[in-house]
């Protein structure tokens, strides 16, 4: 062993490694390292001041004993007081225990930062390297505070040393991670693009990483990145793999900096200079020629480094989605991999696949390979691969191959592993949903969904086909004969029976006509499961059961027995005790009328993103999935429901089966109580003021605006110039009046509600109007105080009214030229704000081309070079001044993000606009 | 980020900060989920929002936790040049090299990484680097020589 003897051995540490691999058992491990953490610390301890060397050893013996995992608590000062040695073995081993044992929040640190700052004014190059690199390992606040500043100088000047400066980039990058915030752009940024020239390729490569990251968050500073990093790829692509000597590992050149080189691209858009171009699209012909030669070394390292730059190279391609033949030639190739007999090839491949399956260039070339992904499904060894597999059948799917899809998907989750198995369900829920052109094939699959993985089935799948089908006509009765004939499996999942319970419930006339699925057959093949089933499906069987009364008189009196039963009135669980006690005296006391009233079929529920959807995003985490917005409108045609059962259906989807809780009470019990001890008493001086609904208004004017159990205010309004009439009506929802009713709104903005009458009566509608002039520009909406009297009680409601400054837009058409002269004209700083936020919604043109409209402003169109970006105009008219007002909204869809710019001549307005808009997307 | 183990730990680094439990909850969940690979599966893992990458050299496992946009192929590569380099300094290195040593495979994981992104991916530059801190420490001057403890096992 001739290199361990190199450098120096610590004798008592080896005997120590030695002492601990003796131990036979546990204790006896732990009972040599707490003699020996006795012996350390006595030492540490004792009068007699230990020299270097002995330091040294002991702290190395603790970090020991640290990293067989045990705790550490002392020996810092001393690995502290290591740091100031000038021997370097000393240094080198506080360093080391530092970097391992100190996190960032230590109260040595401030020790720990003088010794570092002492090192790196050294001017020897190994000492500033430790320090460095102790500053990367450490990575907290307070170094960050003291050496951000110190790094950059030392990254440029002129007389570093190489390995110094690589050490430089590279802390500098991690402290940039750590506490962006922190490290000032300055000069040095032109400095350090110009790294990438460098004749040293470590330092470039190091200066690559640092870019990289600074790129992501400044793209404006690095632009001059692009062309300096083309140029090197393009020099290293084409060298022979002999020129880089060193750097070439095993046969492909520096593939380390190229993967690095080609991620920076990856942080700016191709670049617009033709030659410049061209040259990286020869790079990227280059990288994927290379990969159909033979290979020059049979190892698994030339392979790997090989493929390491072609896969870069296909993200630049993707990421770049712009040239078609290029996307087209990595889709083959990784058509190739699919097949490869590398594990590790199949699997990347199924994974760039997944994202090339999102470009229109490539979606087609993508959908070649379904047999092959299909086939890897099942024969794939490896769960991670197959997984993979299930990603990208999801992403290739569209309505010409959803069929199959779905159904080899479904074959597959007969056998699936336990892990993926609920994933791949919210898969193929959302596939069946967005792609049935035929729902009686929806309800199929998710009922073979059910059938097959009925554990792995969530609430939010099973609500949401409960959902389409009561939003789908002619899907109602087909879903009632097929959950019918599902049911009579003699075993099925609890989630069948909810489904079946609740489409039964809703729609088991559409099948009754038939004897063989006849009312009482229909009662008694539910009633036949409910003993199996936990508590809140018997509550929502309890609930279709009522509702097979209103449906099927011939059928009350059986029922009306199974309520009576001392099973249903007697039972232990309260909310089954209740509902059985209420639906028996509602059937024995209500008329038809009232019967066919209270258990009228559910209303179509609003339109909403598939919360299903959502399920699997939150799964995955964000920007993981294909865009797959158009869900919504594929599902339910329109939209014009939501207007008015927004509000009133908000519970619905959380729960089931509440939707037939007949129970409510309308008054709360706090305010009861209240009531008995204060009569009279004033009303709270400080009243939540709802804003809920505000934000929903700014790109409409009608709609509701609050509602709670009382009350329902709904609002139409219309604005022309810098007037504006807003009607609001007032919808009582309860039976009784509502007393001395009066409501006001603060001076400000001119807002002059004419008076409203005092008396509303139990379920009648008041409407009272409100003229507006906006004086001048403003921020705060002004607020609409409501008082009334509801039995004995005051109620006090304090709204936000959505009169906001867009509303007194006025859309301006012009021309592109007159549009950029002006644009150039509010070139001020302060005229323009700029906001880069991520989509809360997902982003879809019409919606955002609908909701600037609505906002105000004219869209131009042709303006804006780029076709997806949106560029609006308008002037805002108050009485005092006109604002004119532009704005240019970038949606990035591979980022989920968005830039909108404001610019107007007066910055409050462009701040506030920003705010309002940018809030809506 | 890394972790080398063999079901016991050897060796770990890490290149973001985090508390002590955290860190032991990520190699107790590490440790579980590699070690269950069966051989001859894909080195590649998806853990939550990270890519696990990991090698088995002989007794021990390599593994790298990094984030979701980076290039397993090479990740797959820094492995293997660490494990070189550590072959190049200690001839023929074994797991017991690593554990009497373990200062040493720290210096060398540092020479090679910092802040978790490479720094100097040529070998001769490195083990030049590591050679040259070795004569630093005979300068400084104590105890050279070390016995030899036990012969390496080959990997």
């Amino acid at each position: 062993m001739p290199a361990v003897s190199k450098g120096d051995g610590m004798r008592g540490l080896a005997v120590f490694i030695s002492d601990i691999r003796n131990c036979k058992s546990k204790e006896a491990e732990v009972k040599r390292i707490n003699k020996e953490l006795a012996n350390i610390r006595s030492k540490f301890k004792g009068d007699k001041a230990l020299d270097g060397y002995s330091k040294k050893k002991y702290v190395c013996k603790l970090l020991f004993i640290f990293l067989l995992g045990h705790d550490i608590d002392f020996g810092h000062m001393e690995a502290v007081n290591l740091l100031s040695s000038n021997k370097y073995t000393e240094k080198q081993i506080g360093y080391l225990f530092i970097s391992v044992l100190v996190n960032s929040n230590s109260d040595l640190i401030r020790l720990i930062n003088n010794a570092i700052k002492n090192d790196l004014t050294s001017r020897n190059p190994t000492f500033m390297n430790l320090a460095l690199h102790c500053i990367a390992n450490v990575g907290s606040r307070e170094m960050a505070e003291a050496f951000a500043s110190e790094i950059p100088r030392i990254l440029v000047a002129g007389d570093t040393m190489d390995s110094v400066k690589q050490s430089a980039a590279l802390c500098l990058l991690r402290l940039n991670r750590t506490s962006p915030d922190l490290v000032p752009m300055g000069e040095w940024t032109a400095r350090v693009v110009h790294l990438l020239n460098d004749q040293h390729l470590g330092v470039v490569t190091a200066a690559t990483s640092l870019i990289t990251t600074l790129a992501q968050k400044n793209p404006d500073d690095f632009k001059t990145s692009v062309s300096l990093a083309v140029a090197r790829l393009s020099r290293i692509v084409t060298s022979a793999s002999i020129d880089l000597q060193d750097y070439t590992y095993y046969f492909v050149a520096a593939p380390w900096l190229s993967v690095k080189l080609l991620r920076l691209l990856q942080s700016y858009p191709p670049p617009e200079d033709a030659a410049l171009r061209s040259r990286l699209t020869e790079c990227l012909e280059t990288i994927l020629n290379k990969a159909q030669e033979p290979p020059k070394s049979k190892k698994v390292q030339h392979s790997n480094a090989k493929n390491a730059v072609l896969f870069e190279a296909i993200a630049l391609i993707i990421h770049h989605d712009s040239e078609p033949t290029l996307l087209v030639r990595a889709c083959n190739q990784l058509g190739q991999f699919l097949q490869h007999r590398e594990t590790n090839l199949r699997y990347l491949a199924l994974e760039s696949m997944c994202t090339l399956a999102s470009s229109e260039f490539s979606h087609e070339a993508v959908k070649t390979h379904m047999e092959t992904v299909i086939n890897a499904l099942k024969t794939e060894r490896d769960v991670s691969v197959r997984q993979r597999a299930v990603d990208l059948l999801y992403a290739m799917c569209d309505r010409s191959n959803a069929k199959q899809i779905v159904a080899e998907m479904l074959s597959y989750l007969e056998t699936a592993d336990y892990s993926i198995r609920e994933e791949i369900v919210l898969k193929v829920a959302i596939l069946a949903e967005k792609y049935a052109v035929d729902y009686t094939w929806y309800v199929d699959t998710i009922l073979n969904l059910i059938r097959i993985a009925g554990d792995y089935v969530s609430e939010e799948v099973w609500y949401r086909v409960i959902q389409i089908v009561i939003n789908r006509d002619d899907v109602q009765g087909y879903a009632a004969k097929t959950v019918f004939e599902a049911l009579q499996a003699p075993a099925c999942h609890e989630n069948l029976v909810k489904v079946g319970g609740y489409i039964l419930g809703e729609f088991g006339n559409l099948i009754a006509g038939d004897s063989r699925s006849s009312p009482l057959v229909q009662f008694n093949l539910l009633h036949s499961k409910f003993h199996l089933c936990s508590v809140p499906t018997r509550a929502l069987l309890l609930s279709a059961y009522i509702k097979f009364i209103n449906l099927f008189p011939e059928v009350k009196a059986t029922i009306q027995d199974v309520l009576r039963s001392d099973s249903q009135l007697r039972n232990a669980d309260v909310e089954l005790q209740q509902r059985a006690v209420e639906y028996l005296r509602l059937s024995c006391i209500a008329s038809t009328d009232i019967l066919a009233t209270v258990l009228e079929e559910m209303p179509p529920f609003p339109e909403r993103e598939s919360s299903i959807l959502a399920k699997l995003k939150k799964k995955k985490g964000p920007g993981k999935l294909p865009d797959m917005d158009d869900s919504r409108r594929s599902v339910n045609g329109s939209t014009e429901h939501s207007e008015n059962t927004d509000t009133t259906n908000k519970g619905s989807t959380h729960s089931f089966t509440d939707v037939l809780n007949l129970n409510s009470t309308p008054s709360s019990g706090a305010s009861l109580l209240i009531d008995v001890f204060s009569e009279s008493s004033a009303p709270p001086a400080a009243i939540d003021v709802s804003e809920e609904n505000f934000p929903r208004f700014v790109c409409k004017n009608n709609g509701v605006i609050y509602e709670n159990q009382l009350l329902q205010i709904g609002l139409k309004s219309e604005y022309r110039q810098n007037l504006g009439r807003m009607y609001v009506f007032y919808g009582n929802k309860t039976s009784t009046q509502f007393l001395s009713f009066s409501s006001s709104s603060p001076p400000q903005l001119n807002v002059h509600p004419k008076a409203a009458d005092p008396m509303i009566e139990g379920g009648a509608q008041m409407q009272q109007i409100l003229n507006i002039e906006c004086v001048s520009d403003f921020r705060d909406a002004p607020v609409l105080n409501i008082q009334f009297r509801y039995g004995g009680t005051l109620q006090n409601i304090a709204v936000k009214l959505p009169v906001m400054l867009n509303k007194f837009f006025q859309p301006t058409e012009m021309m592109s030229q007159d549009f950029f002269q002006r644009w150039k004209q509010l070139g001020a700083p302060q005229q323009e704000v700029q906001k880069i936020f991520k989509a809360k919604h997902p982003m879809d043109t019409e919606v955002t081309k609908a909701k600037i409209l609505g906002f105000g402003v004219a869209l131009l169109d042709g303006v804006d070079p780029n076709p997806a970006n949106f560029v609006g105009a308008g002037v805002i008219h108050t009485k005092t001044t006109q604002v004119g007002c532009l704005l240019r909204l970038e949606p990035n869809m591979q980022a989920q993000m968005y830039r909108l710019t404001l610019r107007t001549s007066r910055d409050s307005v462009s701040q506030r606009l920003c705010e309002l808009l940018s809030d809506q997307f | 980020m890394k972790v080398n183990r063999q079901g016991k730990l050897r060796l770990q680094k890490w290149f973001t900060s985090m508390s002590d439990r955290e860190k032991k909850k990520i190699i107790r969940d590490m440790t579980t989920m590699v070690l269950a690979r069966q051989a001859r599966s894909c080195n590649f893992l998806q853990w939550k929002d990270l890519k696990i990458i990991y090698k088995r050299y002989a007794s021990l496992y390599f593994c790298l936790a990094v984030e979701s946009q980076e290039n397993e192929l090479l990740a797959l590569e820094i492995i293997h040049r660490y494990v070189e380099l550590l072959d190049k300094y200690f001839g023929n290195v074994c797991e017991l090299d690593i554990i009497f040593n373990f200062e040493k495979a720290y210096f060398i994981l540092d020479e090679f990484l910092m802040g978790g992104e490479i720094q100097e991916t040529s070998k001769q530059i490195v083990n030049r680097s590591i050679e040259a801190s070795d004569m630093l420490q005979e300068l400084g001057g104590y105890a050279a020589g070390c016995p030899s403890l036990s012969p390496p096992r080959s990997l």
